[in-house]
This record gives structure tokens, C-alpha cells and sequence, in this order.
């Protein structure tokens, strides 16, 4: 009898209860852990930038490319291109380095300060390697640091490196040396050099020739600190048929003030190698009148620069004040694949411009863009995607669909596509579509004795399945959980 | 079960319904019949809550309890289905899904645990039976691609899920061919029950001829206008709605 109850309980939880629990609908990771935190005073400077360079031990090399990132940064201005209405940010009143006072990489589970395990447990985040049943290996980082790196040991056994960036330039230099802002040049744009000269952590993966990374990658990334900013860098490597998968989480405290998180992603994907990377974006989005809420500004890029290379961004965008990112793929390679699946869904005063870059530069290489936007409250949601097709791309292929699904009269769904074909063999298809969520599907639903807060989830579900079917197991339950939960209150 | 005294109401401020008077007993057959534009899709909006279409004046009671004071999901957990005349597509939710939000809607309601996933997925397979609906079709997204005669049978599979205590048929027979009107008649029928009861609104006999209503009112310009027995539907069938239009005008 016991054992049947229990049986239930579980089945209660794994059977999509998603509709029915999310009946709380507050920010639910708005807590602030109170750790002992290192933090260097606000501002930015030549001095900052060796401060942290130094304090992660840093060799000359890298060091050089920090300074030289942020020299050229003090000739950008933030670009305003965006059909985002950005306040002022200013560069000096934010401090660049945030660390929970603990060892540095601690090799063990007990050397994590409790504090710390509990911070990424209340976030449902498993530490504990114990916990194999997630068939996960996470990577946490709080503010400006790795805090563990879990199943390092067995994934080495394959080969695969995965660790903090910061651990990864100690003891792999010459790889990240190779990799490091090979996709993404401190050039870029402003945001990437500011990342350049100030990115303090995030993760480092690295798959060798032929394997097949036998679990999810993932890393979980949490602000804690306050009037901090976070400048993570990630950098995937995946070498000739190579495989791997890889999940990026996010949350923060809900605090009055903005902060900024700047980070950047790159991808290299080599020879018939594959690389799947999926986000679930939920920082702290502001308050109803759009007080606080993170600044997200973001450039990742994945290099398909092996022939028949596969990159695959998905993407579902929930969280932050302003949203400004394009993760794209660079198709060099002949017969590469790029993929850019989205969903993004902006409430109350949130602000998203986000979108891909598809470059075709390899011969028959094809991109597909499917991107949802959904947008409710006083929001601004906007679709920006370029699909370049360079001269010498013969037979290449690009579909893009881009659809909208308004819920509010006083929200705002915009797409801005540039397309720039040069090569006449190549074929780019392009589909758009705006809709409001309708009366008559919500009272069909309701006539059906569904709520209508749960008959949104569910049509917003339904319009975003697409997309979500593409996101591992282990984040679609969650992430279907979050639309409902974003749009709480935002219909009726 | 339902009684309807005196209700007024309309839509955009233009009053469509002038004073129905209705009442339905368990185990009853109701056919509301009448022209076009006299307010019977009205009368099946304003009695499941929807939210384009206000009140003005009158009480609905259902089982006692004041109807008019209830959300449209409450009056469905309280037994009230409408088979919708148009029934809407929801693209990427599934049958199965949506059925499971609805059905566990009702069992909170009452109290009820959520039912078990193989107790829900021995249900639908029960009751799609009923309507000879096909497993890939409770696979696939709510109406969307359906056929006419798949989105009415869809329907009355939905009403068999739910087991409603009173059925609104809106319409069910338009857009059917002969077989799917059979099908979906025949599903009516076999969930018929001396505790439930069954509003059939329609423009014609022919669904009557399968659903044999016990009542048969004509509605015109927002009224009930003549209730009778069944043979009335066969009347109406033979000589048009032009002679009750006529009766009814020439008596103002």
C-alpha cells in the first residue's frame, strides 16, 4: 500500500502536472544567498583588468588579450541598433569581480561551503554526483566563479574536457589558447569586448575525435551579489564526429536595480561533428512595473568549420529586463547545418530583441530558423535575423519561420529580417505570421472547465511546441513549467 | 434541472433574447428549433458564460444554484457542456492533453485526485468508442486538420469524457454528410441517461430523426413562440418557419 502511494506521488509529478502546479507564479528563484562574498570595489580600469587576470593566476598571453579587449572597448559605444529602449548604463558603478570565499576548485563535495550546495539545491541544481539520475554533469557558477564541476572524472575517461575556463586555462593553455576568440573576436562588438577584458568564468568543454558524449552538458549559471555584474565565457570544442549536447540555465535575485550580465558563447564544431546547445534563460525579469531585471547581453556564435558540421541552438527566453542576443552559426564548412530554435516570451515591461545570423560560406550548406515569440503585458518582443548567402555558397538553403502570438493590445511583436543572397543557386525561404491568442480558443477551454490561466499555458504550449520538442527531456518539463509561469496574469 | 425565467440578453448592447422561459427536467430531450437569427446560438452562449454576451434582465438556475453568477469553467464542472457549432482549432495541443486538463480541472473541483495516466488513457480509449474516433486523431492537435464530420464527433467524444448532467448540441447536425450524422447520433444516443438532459438546437428535423426529442420549441426574434410535441419538428420540416413568423407578427 505504502509503496503504490508513493508509486502515485511520483507519477502525480511526472505526469505533466506542469498545467496545474504553476499556479504560484512569482519569480521563484528571487532569493539572495547570504555567503561571504569577495568583491572588488565598482569601476573599470587597466588596474581592474590585471586585478583579475592576477587573482585568477592568469598566464602573460592572456592577460595581453584582456588588456588589448579592453582598450579597443574604450573606442565602442554601446550599440543602439536594437529595438530596445536601453537606459544608461553606467560602466563605473559596477563592480567586475564577485567570488563566494571559498577554496578555489574544490576537488571534492566537501570542500563546497554548504552554504553554496544549498544555494544550488534550492535551485534544483544537483551538486551531488550521487544524484546520477539526472544523468547530467553540471557545472555551477555563482557570480564570477566556478563552484563545482561535477562527473569530471568519468567523463575524462573519454576524454572529454569539461571544467571552468578559468581551470581549463591552468591545465589545458594551449586548447583554449587555440579556441579562444577564434568565433567571437574581442572586436566583435561592444558587449564581446567587454567580456574580453573582464569575463571571469564559465565553462570549457572539449570533445575529442569520435566521441560521443555519453551525457547532457550543462551549466548553470546563478548571480548572487549585488551591483555585480557577470561576464561568463563559454567555449565548446568539438572535434572531428564528435557529439555533444549542452544545457545553459540561469537565475538571479530579485533586486530593485538592474544589473548587467554580459557573456559570450563560442562554438567550434569540426568535421561531420555535431553540437547541440540548448538554453533556458530565466534571470530575474523586474518586477510588474518594470523595476530591476537583468541586462542580458549576449553574443554567441557557434563555426561549423568542418565539412557536414552540425550546430543547433535552442532556445527559450523567459527571463531578463532586456534581452539582447543572436546566437548564430558561421556555416563554413561544405554540407554544414545550422539550426536556431526559439521561443521568447516577454511580459509586463520586458524587452527582447533577439534572433540568429546564418552565414552560409560552405557549398550546400542549410540553415533552418524557427523562431516563436509571444508576448503579453506592456513588452516589446522583436525577431532580428540575417541569412547571408556568400558568393561562392552554391546550393545552399535556408527556411525561416517566424511567427508571433500576441496576448496583450499593449504589447509590441516586431521581425526584422535581413536577407543577403549572392549566390543565384542557393535558395532562402522566408514565413511570417502574427496572431493574438483568441477569445474563442480561451472560452472553448473554459467551456471545457479549463481556467483560463491554464488554458494560456496550454495554447502557449501548443503555439511553442516546435521549438520545445527540440530541448532535452530534462529541460521541457521545466521550461513548459516557465511559459505558464511568465505569463501569469497576463490574459483576462 | 435548468430553469430559464424571463432572460433577456445580447451582445455589443444589441439585446438578442426577449424573454425566454425554459425548463428542463433530467432525462428530458429538448429540440430548439427557429429561422435564422432568432437567438438560438445566443441562448447556448449566454447559458455556458460567454464572455461577448451580457445579461440584462431574468434568472437561469441549474440545480437551484443561480448559473448567471458562474465562471464558464464552473458551469462545466457543474455538468453543462456545449457542443460548439464551430468547434476551434488549438494547433500543437494534443486531444490527449487537453482532454487531461479538463478532466483534472473537474476532479479539483470535486475534491478528486488527478487521475492516474493509465486510467486516463483506459478512458479515452473507452469512450472514443462511442464515436468511433481513432487513436491517431485523440493524437493529434485539438481540431486542427479535422474534418467537418471529425470536429463533431470530436465533440460528443469530449461530452462523453466529461459525462455532463445537461448537453447542448449547437447546431451539431450542420456540415455532416448522412454517415457522420448517423455516428455522431448514434453517440448522443447511447450516452443518454434518465439523469442527463439534452438541448438540441437545429435548424432541421433531420437530426431528429435520430435524436427523438421529447419537447420541440420554435425560437423566433428572441422567444419561444410554440412549444409542442415532436410532430411539430415534422411540421416545421414540411411547411417552413414562414407561418409561425406570420402568426407571431400578426398578433402585435
Amino acid at each position: 500500500m505504502e509503496e503504490r502511494k508513493s508509486e502515485n506521488n511520483k507519477k502525480k509529478e511526472t505526469d505533466e502536472d506542469i498545467i496545474k502546479d504553476a499556479t504560484g507564479g512569482e519569480y521563484k528563484y528571487g532569493f539572495v544567498t547570504d555567503i561571504d562574498t569577495h568583491i572588488i570595489p565598482v569601476g573599470l580600469n587597466e588596474d581592474v583588468v590585471r586585478y583579475i587576470s592576477q587573482t585568477k593566476g592568469e598566464p602573460e598571453w592572456l592577460l595581453e588579450f584582456r588588456l588589448k579587449a579592453y582598450r579597443h572597448w574604450l573606442t565602442l559605444d554601446m550599440p543602439r541598433w536594437a529595438h530596445l529602449d536601453i537606459p544608461e548604463i553606467d560602466f563605473q558603478s559596477i563592480s567586475y569581480y564577485a567570488a563566494p570565499k571559498t577554496k578555489a576548485a574544490p576537488g571534492s563535495m566537501d570542500e563546497v561551503d554548504p552554504e553554496l550546495r544549498r544555494t544550488f539545491d534550492k535551485l534544483g541544481i544537483p551538486l551531488e554526483e550521487q544524484m546520477r539520475l539526472s544523468g547530467v554533469a553540471v557545472d555551477a557558477v555563482m557570480d564570477s566563479v566556478s563552484v563545482k564541476t561535477t562527473y569530471r572524472d568519468k567523463l575524462a575517461e573519454l576524454g572529454v574536457i569539461f571544467c571552468s575556463i578559468s581551470e581549463a586555462v591552468k591545465d589545458y593553455p594551449d586548447l583554449v589558447r587555440k579556441y579562444l576568440g577564434s568565433v567571437v573576436s574581442y572586436r566583435d562588438n561592444f558587449f564581446a569586448a567587454l567580456n574580453s577584458a573582464v569575463f571571469s568564468d564559465g565553462s570549457f568543454v572539449y570533445i575529442p575525435k569520435g566521441v560521443r558524449c555519453p551525457m547532457e552538458l550543462s551549466t548553470y549559471f546563478r548571480i548572487n551579489a549585488a551591483n555585480t555584474g557577470q561576464f561568463e565565457r563559454t567555449l565548446i570544442v568539438a572535434d572531428d564526429d564528435a557529439y555533444v549536447s549542452y544545457l545553459e540555465g540561469c537565475t538571479a535575485p530579485m533586486r530593485d536595480e538592474n544589473q548587467l550580465h554580459a557573456a559570450i558563447v563560442e562554438i567550434v564544431v569540426e568535421d561531420r561533428a555535431e553540437v547541440k546547445y540548448s538554453t533556458v534563460q530565466n534571470w530575474y525579469p523586474g518586477d510588474k512595473d518594470g523595476n530591476g531585471g537583468i541586462y542580458n547581453f549576449v553574443t554567441k556564435r557557434g563555426l561549423c568549420r568542418g565539412d557536414f558540421s552540425k550546430l543547433s541552438w535552442t532556445q527559450v527566453e523567459t527571463g531578463s529586463a532586456i534581452t539582447w542576443k543572436y546566437p548564430s552559426c558561421v556555416l563554413q564548412g561544405d554540407n554544414s547545418i545550422g539550426e536556431f530554435y526559439s521561443v521568447a516570451v516577454t511580459n509586463n515591461h520586458q524587452q527582447a530583441d533577439t534572433g540568429t545570423k546564418m552565414i552560409h560560406i560552405g557549398k550546400n550548406s542549410r540553415s533552418t530558423i524557427v523562431s516563436k515569440g509571444i508576448s503579453a503585458g506592456f513588452s516589446q518582443n522583436s525577431y532580428r535575423g540575417a541569412v547571408k548567402i556568400a558568393k561562392n555558397a552554391s546550393g545552399c538553403r535556408n527556411y525561416t519561420q517566424c511567427d508571433s502570438l500576441l496576448l496583450s493590445d499593449t504589447c509590441g511583436a516586431h521581425t526584422f529580417p535581413y536577407i543577403d543572397v549572392q549566390n543565384e543557386s542557393s535558395v532562402v525561404e522566408h514565413e511570417a505570421t502574427t496572431s493574438k491568442i483568441n477569445e474563442d480558443q480561451l472560452f472553448y477551454c473554459n467551456q471545457r472547465g479549463i481556467p483560463t490561466e491554464d488554458a494560456v499555458g496550454l495554447i502557449v504550449n501548443g503555439y511553442a511546441k516546435e521549438v520545445m520538442s527540440k530541448l532535452p527531456m530534462e529541460f521541457a518539463v521545466e521550461a513548459q513549467k516557465l511559459l505558464q509561469i511568465s505569463l501569469e496574469g497576463s490574459v483576462g | 434541472m435548468l430553469d430559464i425565467k424571463n432572460l433577456h440578453a445580447g451582445i455589443e448592447g444589441k439585446e438578442i433574447l426577449k424573454g425566454i422561459n425554459l425548463t428542463v427536467r433530467p432525462g428530458e430531450v429538448h429540440a430548439i428549433m427557429g429561422p435564422n437569427g432568432s437567438g438560438k446560438s445566443t441562448l447556448s452562449a449566454v447559458l455556458t458564460g460567454h464572455p461577448a454576451y451580457k445579461v440584462t434582465e431574468g434568472e437561469v438556475t441549474f440545480y437551484g444554484k443561480n448559473l448567471l453568477e458562474m465562471s464558464p469553467e464552473d458551469r462545466s464542472h457543474e455538468g453543462i457542456f456545449l457542443s460548439f457549432q464551430y468547434p476551434v482549432e488549438i494547433p500543437g495541443v494534443s486531444m490527449v492533453n487537453f482532454m487531461r486538463a479538463a478532466l483534472n480541472a473537474k476532479r479539483k473541483y470535486y475534491n478528486q485526485e488527478p487521475l492516474s495516466a493509465s486510467d486516463f488513457l483506459k478512458l479515452m480509449r473507452e469512450k472514443r468508442a462511442i464515436v468511433q474516433l481513432d487513436n491517431k486523431l485523440a493524437s493529434r492537435s485539438v481540431n486542427e486538420g479535422f474534418s467537418g464530420g471529425e470536429k463533431k464527433r470530436n465533440e460528443i467524444f469530449q461530452m462523453a469524457v466529461l459525462e455532463p448532467r445537461l448537453s447542448i448540441l449547437d447546431e451539431t447536425d450542420s456540415g455532416l454528410d448522412i454517415d457522420a450524422l448517423r455516428i455522431v447520433a448514434e453517440g448522443v444516443n447511447k450516452l443518454k441517461t434518465d439523469n442527463n438532459a439534452t438541448i438540441v438546437i437545429t435548424h432541421y428535423q433531420r437530426l431528429l430523426d435520430y435524436i427523438k426529442p421529447d419537447v420541440v420549441h420554435v425560437l423566433y426574434k428572441g422567444r419561444i413562440v410554440k412549444t409542442a410535441g415532436p410532430e411539430l419538428a415534422l411540421e416545421l420540416e414540411e411547411r417552413g418557419y414562414d407561418w409561425i413568423k406570420e402568426e407571431v407578427d400578426n398578433a402585435k
